[in-house]
């Protein structure tokens, strides 16, 4: 293993202090974290343990929205009465995710802040753009089957992860977070970032900044919602594509629709405008099929994963109905609903 | 426990090994703690193909604990010939050699083994070692490979050529309902559940006890030694447990390689565990492609069957499979003919894996059985009957038994397939498209040398021993309950010993012919004591047995019995006892014998299955579930019926991985498997495992091994996969012919 010092933060001021520098890197549930560290993918100087930080609690804020410490597990947010009751989209994407044993050990702060899957990325004799900035991409044109259908450029094909995200940005969280210069709430959609022409940067935290909590807003979606997630087994594999659907009905029309797309992009994908189109229609297989048009608008295969924008397609248009007929996707019965 | 007072073939015994595994204290290859131990971890070649023109180990040698950096360079001596490398499986070709030169063979190939005082120095220093090559062009696709394919003239020996018979060709022409396509398995790796691994104890003076994952203890014993040049009886090979190894522990691995050299090198003793990154840099099941043409009459009666295929194999040896004979045994058709090609590339040598040959060739071809049932509109459960062969097809021999049709009968009550709707696409629930599926599956039964011995002391205790190895089949249990059976002792009273080169002789464990050959070995080690326990016996006074003969005794209950009177007994303690006995120790080898070649060369050997398996398909989103497999298996006699259940369970949840998921990818520009690990190598989750039924059918044939056992450790797995494929095709009509069936595959 690669030397590092081991710190272990006694309060955030400290965590904020001790992760200043460079080549430091937080540990929450060490899930990710240690197997890339073990592979020598990362390799930080610095290990800061923020697993004594007051960061696991699940709290009630007056503005009604929820707040979901850093260091609250996966499963104790799925399995929280409150999330599961006023936010299920989010329950649900969490349940879709990993194995119990990963769950019960994955922080909210560590899902959001994992890595890509990409296998040359994971693979340290391979180059990687992403790993060692500048060596080039070898998934363009190799073992293509997972990547991203968004952009035709080496640099955009690595897809974020991550289940629970992909039910953030429907539920349209507020990351929030704290570092050197203070704190900082950044909204959902700007967490995560594009990868331009720094595609080693997976989101927006500055150097040294600590995510404290996950702000869920008042408005969760709990009537009708799903989590749709397809992959190569029924179970304990990262999504080839999944689609989270945030929905609010009045008198049997959309008043309100977020749709976010995983396994096709960077980040988790969403289009303000596909979705203000659907405001106010009557949900149907045309404003389905209009809406799944516009998420998709512009993707790309690269032949192996050529499958994934149909099975997109399919599977807007599957979880735009469930979650209109208000039947969500069971994640523990997989039979499809 | 009433039922355990009679234990003995037949009953469902728990595994005798099940506690100390789950306890923890049963010990694995890497678990043999040793004082001075050495930690190697090896240094993995980044290019496929080419040599080494330079390693840099200086940073390494720099990190405090590394002791060596063993290469190709600094290496001690090893045998120069070939032949001295071979193993118990012969592959034609030059076998690996680890370390040997600066050749490189493929990618992932160990070039440095980096030894340190600690695990994780040695570790750490191997990611220093800077090694730079000169590569050449390498190829590792199979479809690209074609090109190059050939037919090897020095063959494996276990290697059953296909025997054509009348005019295939014309016949098929003439025929009026074919089937004419091709079908492609993809790469799969056996990834175990253990590692491999190696801890080899240095006592000094060239005295080594190795500790290995491997399937063959004397197999890796006689390679060491005529490979690194130890005395063979300096080597002790120890394989007391083996985390499940599915052919991949056949042949000794470079894991074991590397320890031995460097333990040679240094004197000392020494470890070494492959990463499950570096567990595919060796073993995996070979890509193949099958053609295959069906020729039928319009009732669907098969009059020609031609089955072309070609499987991968490495630059530097050319392993071979029966991938085609399967379909020309099986069936009755009168013409049939059969081509066999393998085509080189630059990975490790291809190896057998679960039934090879087999859960290939066997699956394909009944993915095609399945097509021309449908051609012929025939249901494929009585098109199979129609062309149901009472004898090998192929040699033309009879069997010693073959209870297929019973499976057939068994398997599809249990299914309820008389209430299949015919046509495609005609059953469905909810959203779910439902098809029904089955195929027909065929596997060796194989017998071999074995010897075993059986030592009775005093207090009653057994134990026998035979070197072969308990791959997580349940040897252990299926000695424990062959002696019980014989000697009438309960379980608890007898220790079963294997995994150990120092015990009597057995060859490598692999198809499926541990059961039978270990098993009758132990039968009659345990006939030898039970001869001399009953002279004893006459010892004891009064002699109640009054000179009785074996025939009219029993051995049950720990007593020895007249048959004739069952108040008249002797215990087996006061029978050692009177004759002032401390042990009874006998040794045995169980042999075909003459009888038994001569059996063997006029009849075929086989195990049969009956597969039948529901599928749902949400066709729209590629979801496939298999919700019901039925498995019927004709195996001969049942030792243990419930590790035997064990096996076919595996074996089935394999075939539905062989089906849906097991796929490994490689690069075609860096000549690497990519999806080197289980998260992206996928075998089936829990949650893609559903109800699974497993039928013995009766099938009494003393004739096939001594014990009338078959073995049951590969048959579950074949033809599986064809059974879900056909239930697909049944389920959405369409025919996907290249395995596994991914959602990308199914939405074509
Ligand atoms: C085999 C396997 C299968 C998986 N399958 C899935 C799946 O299907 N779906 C899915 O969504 N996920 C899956 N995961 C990923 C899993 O969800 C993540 O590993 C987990 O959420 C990471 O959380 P952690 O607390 O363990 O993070 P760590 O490993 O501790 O950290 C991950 C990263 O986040 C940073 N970090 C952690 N906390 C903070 C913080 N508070 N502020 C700033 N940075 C922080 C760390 O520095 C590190 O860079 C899988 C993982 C494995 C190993």
């Amino acid at each position: 293993m690669n030397r590092f010092d081991y710190l272990r933060a006694a309060d955030i001021p400290e965590a904020v202090r001790q992760g200043a520098g460079e080549h430091v890197a937080f540990l929450a549930g060490g899930t990710n974290l240690i197997d890339l560290m073990k592979e020598s993918v990362e390799r930080p100087r610095e290990l800061v343990d923020i697993n004594r930080l007051p960061l696991r609690d699940i709290t009630e804020m007056p503005d009604g929205s929820l707040r979901l410490g850093a260091l609250v597990t996966n499963a104790d947010t799925a399995y929280d009465d409150r999330v599961a009751s006023r936010y299920p989209l989010l329950s649900s994407a969490i349940l879709a995710g990993a194995s119990p044993q990963l769950r019960n050990a994955a922080t909210n702060g560590g899902n959001l802040n994992q890595r890509t899957r990409c296998v040359y990325f994971y693979d340290v004799q391979t180059p990687c753009n992403i790993r060692s900035p500048l060596l080039g991409c070898c998934a363009f044109g190799g073992v293509y089957r997972y990547n991203a259908i968004r952009g035709s450029s080496p640099e955009w094909i690595a897809t974020h992860p991550s289940d629970m995200c992909v039910a953030l940005a429907a539920l349209s969280a507020v990351v929030r977070v704290t570092g050197p210069e203070g704190d900082r709430a950044i909204p959902f959609e700007d967490y995560h970032r594009l990868p331009g022409d720094e595609p080693w940067r997976d989101n927006t935290l500055k150097p040294g900044e600590l995510v404290t909590s996950i702000d869920l807003p008042a408005e969760g979606f709990a009537q009708n919602y799903t989590y749709l997630k397809l992959r190569d087994r029924l179970s304990y594999a990262f999504a080839l594509v999944s689609v989270a659907v945030a929905m609010r009905l009045e008198e049997g029309r959309i008043a309100e629709v977020r749709i976010a797309l995983g396994g096709v992009a960077h980040k988790p994908w969403r289009r303000p405008q596909a979705e203000e189109a659907m405001r106010n229609e009557q949900p149907g297989r045309q404003v389905f099929e209009r809406a799944s048009e516009a998420l998709l608008e512009g993707a790309v295969g690269q032949g192996e994963n050529d499958f994934k924008i149909p099975l997109a397609r399919k599977a807007i248009l599957r979880a735009l109905s469930q979650a209109a007929a208000g039947t969500p996707q069971s994640q523990t019965d997989k039979r499809i609903a | 426990m009433d039922a355990f007072a009679k234990v003995g073939i037949g009953t469902p015994l728990p595994r005798v090994d099940g506690v100390d595994k789950v306890t923890g204290r049963a010990r694995y290859a890497a678990e043999y703690a040793l004082p001075d131990l050495l930690y190697g971890v090896a240094v993995p070649s980044r290019i496929a193909k080419g040599r080494i023109t330079g390693i840099d180990d200086a940073l390494a040698r720099q990190v405090p604990g590394v002791v060596e950096v063993l290469t190709h360079e600094n290496r001690p001596s090893e045998a120069w010939f070939n032949r001295s490398w071979k193993d118990e499986l012969d592959i034609p070709g030059e076998p690996f050699k680890a370390l040997h030169d600066e050749k490189i063979l493929f990618a992932g190939q160990p070039v440095a083994l980096v030894l340190a005082e600690t695990f994780e120095a040695a570790r750490y220093a191997s990611t220093l070692v800077q090694v730079s090559y000169e590569e050449e062009a390498h190829n590792v696709d199979f479809q690209a490979s074609l090109a190059e394919k050939f037919e090897p003239s020095k063959k494996r020996s276990s290697f059953q050529p296909p025997k054509n018979r009348g005019d295939a060709g014309a016949a098929f022409t003439r025929s009026e309902v074919k089937v004419d396509a091709e079908y492609h398995l993809a790469t799969e790796h056996h990834n175990p559940m253990e590692m491999h691994a190696t801890t080899v104890e240095w006592h000094g003076e060239g005295k080594i006890t190795v500790y290995d994952k491997t399937q063959g203890s004397q197999g890796v014993q006689s390679f060491l030694a005529s490979a690194f040049g130890f005395s063979k009886s300096d080597v002790r090979v120890v394989n007391a447990y083996v985390g499940g190894a599915f052919g991949s522990g056949l042949r000794p691995q470079w894991q074991v390689q590397v320890a031995t050299l460097a333990a040679k090198h240094m004197k000392r003793s020494v470890r070494v565990v492959m990463t499950r990154q570096q567990m595919f840099t060796h073993a995996h099941r070979p890509e193949c492609t099958m053609s295959i043409r069906l020729g039928a009459d319009s009732s669907g009666k098969l009059n020609a069957v031609i089955t072309d295929a070609t499987t991968s194999t490495s630059r530097f040896e050319d392993n071979m499979e029966d991938i085609v004979i399967w379909g020309m045994m099986n069936y009755a058709s009168p013409n049939a003919m059969g081509t066999y090609a393998i085509a080189p590339r630059d990975t490790y040598t291809s190896a057998d894996m679960r039934a090879p040959g087999a859960a290939t060739g066997m699956t394909l071809f009944e993915i095609a059985m399945d097509e021309l049932a449908y051609a012929a509109r025939v249901d494929p459960l009585e098109l199979r009957m129609i062309n149901y062969s009472e004898v090998d097809a192929m040699n033309g021999t009879p069997f010693t038994s073959k209870a297929l049709r019973e499976a057939y009968r068994e398997g599809a009550a249990r299914f309820g397939w008389e209430r299949r709707s015919p046509e495609p696409r005609s059953m469905k629930e909810g959203r779910e498209l439902i098809g029904w599926g089955m195929a027909t599956g065929m596997w060796d039964a194989m017998f071999s040398k074995t010897s075993a011995s059986a030592k009775l002391s005093a207090n009653g205790h057994l134990e026998v021993a035979c070197a072969t190895s308990d791959i997580g089949t349940g040897t252990y249990t299926v000695m424990a309950l062959v002696a019980a059976d014989t000697l009438g002792l309960p379980p608890e009273q007898i220790t079963a010993r294997l995994g150990d080169s120092s015990l009597p002789t057995s060859p490598v464990e692999g198809g499926s012919w541990a059961a039978a050959s270990s098993g009758a070995a132990v039968q009659l080690a345990c006939q030898s004591v039970a001869k001399k326990l009953l002279k004893a016996a006459d010892k004891v006074e009064g002699r109640p047995l009054g000179g009785a003969s074996l025939d009219e005794v029993v051995f049950a209950d720990g007593r020895i019995t007249l048959k004739s009177d069952a108040g008249k007994s002797v215990g087996v303690i006061e029978a050692m006892r009177a004759a002032e006995l401390a042990v009874i120790e006998e040794e045995e080898t169980a042999s075909s014998g003459i009888s038994g070649l001569v059996s063997m060369a006029r009849k075929s050997r086989n195990t049969h299955s009956a597969i039948f398996c529901e599928v749902r398909v949400d066709e729209e989103l590629g979801q496939v579930r298999v919700t019901r497999i039925v498995n019927a298996v004709a195996a001969g006699r049942i030792i243990n019926p419930k590790t035997a259940r064990s096996q076919i369970l595996g074996g089935v949840v394999m075939g539905i991985g062989m089906a849906l998921h097991e796929e490994t990818f490689a690069d075609k520009k860096l000549g690497r498997w990519m999806n080197h690990n289980l998260a992206e190598y996928h075998v089936p989750a829990h949650a893609d495992v559903e109800a699974i039924d497993v039928i013995f059918v009766d099938e009494h044939d003393p004739e096939v091994t001594p014990l009338g056992v078959k073995g049951v450790g590969e048959i579950g797995i074949v033809g599986t996969a064809a059974a879900v494929a056909n239930a697909i095709y049944h389920a959405t009509g369409k025919r996907i012919r290249s395995l596994p069936i991914t959602i990308d595959r199914l939405m074509e």
